[in-house]
């Protein structure tokens, strides 16, 4: 792949998730990007572009034309604003737009954000707008769900390769132990694996501590030449690779319904880029919306065997201390799923990490390398990116 | 929803119609105007399926929408067809924890759900356990 240049993130940051009812869309994409500008030492003047990943501002709060709305609201008229989307993984890919924009050579200093507000609609309303992620025509309308579609994966999994609800639970007890200790996190409280398996049942066999909850959040980076990068920073970030892949809208015909090819074909090429192997890598945010998406990701993105990745929780390998730590702040379950802002504030994470800047307890000791994997929908689109320290 | 968008579907939802390729003899559901392997040389025609085929994966919904609210818990599974493809459909003439895994179902025609109180009322193909008694 043509790439003219190397990019590197100069700041990065996220409000925190959850039910914000005091903040507004714009509230909560201003307060992201006051922070990542200030930062940064720059001003609104110094921005060349903005891309911002939403889902459906449309259907959440009745607003589109969110590119304009957020430079508007951030005062950085007249530069070209563009809103992207990709269900679950828009942020993923305003990333990936950013990336380009600056390895390209066309801008130098670019800020990539998300925003999604969801919790000023009933939470029918929010999962009615969600849904609109799998194929409308021939999955949502004979009755599919979001969790239902994950479900048939789960069970279709456990039939192969002998996972149990126990081992699902893990997932989500290890992922509110990490949220517990992150400040931005949605649910800062720990869970059991007894709480986790008792709880009320969404779509079997997934239960209410299987599925991210439905946040309001937003992130945002900015990006620049690796060349110019110090000037703003004295620990940039190095963007290694960003590599976005696509696969069917629905499960139907898909190869493998166990496997996210589009995961797959991202991470195969982001590790080529990078130049790196998976044993170099020090931490991963990975897209978990469901318990078992966090068990695919691990052994779709190659850091396990097809049908072992869920072992590696039962030595709690992937804790903060362990070979592999996976979601240091909470991971979507319980740090949120601001679904348009999430790929943002899982590279805002790697940065927190790669700087040793994470609070105590969930800081992984001399992090150098992160890798960000950000799924839309059932997999149709995945984004994975890798980071490593200036 | 205004009505064309339920009754552009409804031939394919009533008699469970696909696509093939009559180029590389591939079949796909759901229906499709692109051969994904021919690509331009495929040439796509309409195809009926017989109805049958084993559940591939299932899941018992117990959150779901307000359409299907009424009908919760339900079974919601991928079906493999005999010939090949999958569909995605409820389960119904079945106890949620009857279901299995390998169990032969065949599709049958059911309403779909209504859309509010006094809306439009859609159908489609549902499929149930395959029930074979009557040969005995």
């Amino acid at each position: 792949m043509f790439k003219k240049r190397d990019v590197a993130i100069i700041s990065a940051a996220a409000t925190k998730c959850g039910e914000q009812w005091d903040k507004s869309i714009k509230d909560l994409a201003w307060e992201a990007g006051v922070k990542a500008v200030e930062e940064a030492g720059i001003s609104g003047k110094d921005i060349e572009y903005l891309v911002v990943g939403n889902m459906s501002g449309g259907m959440f709060v009745g607003q589109e034309h969110i590119g304009a709305l957020v430079a508007d609201f951030l005062g950085l008229n007249p530069i070209p604003s563009l809103r992207v989307e990709g269900a679950c993984a828009s942020g993923g890919i305003a990333f990936f737009q950013g990336y380009l924009a600056v390895a390209s050579g066309l801008y130098d200093i670019v800020a990539v954000g998300g925003v999604e507000k969801m919790t000023d609609v009933e939470q029918e309303q929010a999962t009615t707008a969600l849904s609109g992620a799998m194929d409308f025509e021939w999955e949502a309308y004979f009755g599919a769900t979001f969790p239902g579609i994950y479900a048939l994966m789960a069970k279709r999994y456990m039939h192969e390769y002998g996972l149990k609800r126990e081992s699902l639970a893990k997932v989500s007890v290890k992922n509110h132990y990490h949220g517990s200790m992150n400040p931005l996190a949605h649910f800062r409280n720990k869970i059991t694996v007894d709480e986790a398996l008792n709880a009320p049942m969404v779509a079997d066999p997934l239960g209410k501590y299987d599925c991210c909850p439905i946040s309001d959040g937003a992130a945002l980076v900015i990006l620049a030449p690796l060349e110019i990068a110090k000037k703003y920073t004295d620990t940039p970030i190095i963007v290694k690779s960003s590599v976005m892949a696509s696969d069917t809208l629905s499960l139907l015909r898909r190869r493998d319904i166990c496997t996210l090819d589009a995961t797959v074909n991202a991470a195969e090429k982001a590790f080529k880029l990078a130049h790196l192997e998976r044993s170099q890598v020090d931490v991963i945010e990975v897209h978990d919306c469901f318990t078992i998406a966090e068990i695919l990701a691990i052994e779709d993105l190659g850091f396990a065997k097809k049908g072992e990745g869920w072992k590696l929780y039962e030595e709690g390998e992937t804790y903060v201390g362990g070979r592999l730590p996976v979601n240091t702040d909470g991971g979507l379950k319980a740090s949120g799923h601001p679904v348009g802002a999430t790929g943002i504030k899982q590279i805002v994470e790697l940065v927190k990490q790669l700087r040793g800047e994470a609070e105590k307890g969930r800081q992984v000791d001399n992090a150098e390398v992160g890798l960000a994997h950000n799924v839309g929908g059932s997999g149709a689109t995945a984004v994975v990116t890798i980071l490593s320290r200036g | 929803m205004a009505p064309p968008a339920h009754w552009r579907r409804a031939k394919e939802r009533y008699r469970l119609l696909g696509s093939k390729c009559e180029n590389c003899g591939s079949i796909y559901f759901p229906p499709t105007k692109v051969c994904p392997k021919c690509r331009r040389r495929g040439k796509i025609v309409q195809t009926e399926f017989s109805g049958r085929g084993k559940v591939f994966s299932y899941t018992i919904i117990h959150a779901a929408p307000k359409t299907f609210e009424k009908y919760t818990p339900y079974i919601l599974a991928l079906i493999e067809l005999e010939e090949g493809p999958k569909v995605m459909s409820q389960i119904v003439d079945c106890k949620p924890e009857e279901v299995k895994i390998g169990m032969e179902v065949e599709a049958c025609f059911r309403k779909l759900f209504e859309q509010d109180d006094d809306g439009i009322i859609s159908y489609g193909f549902k499929f149930r356990p395959i029930d074979d008694s009557w040969r005995k």
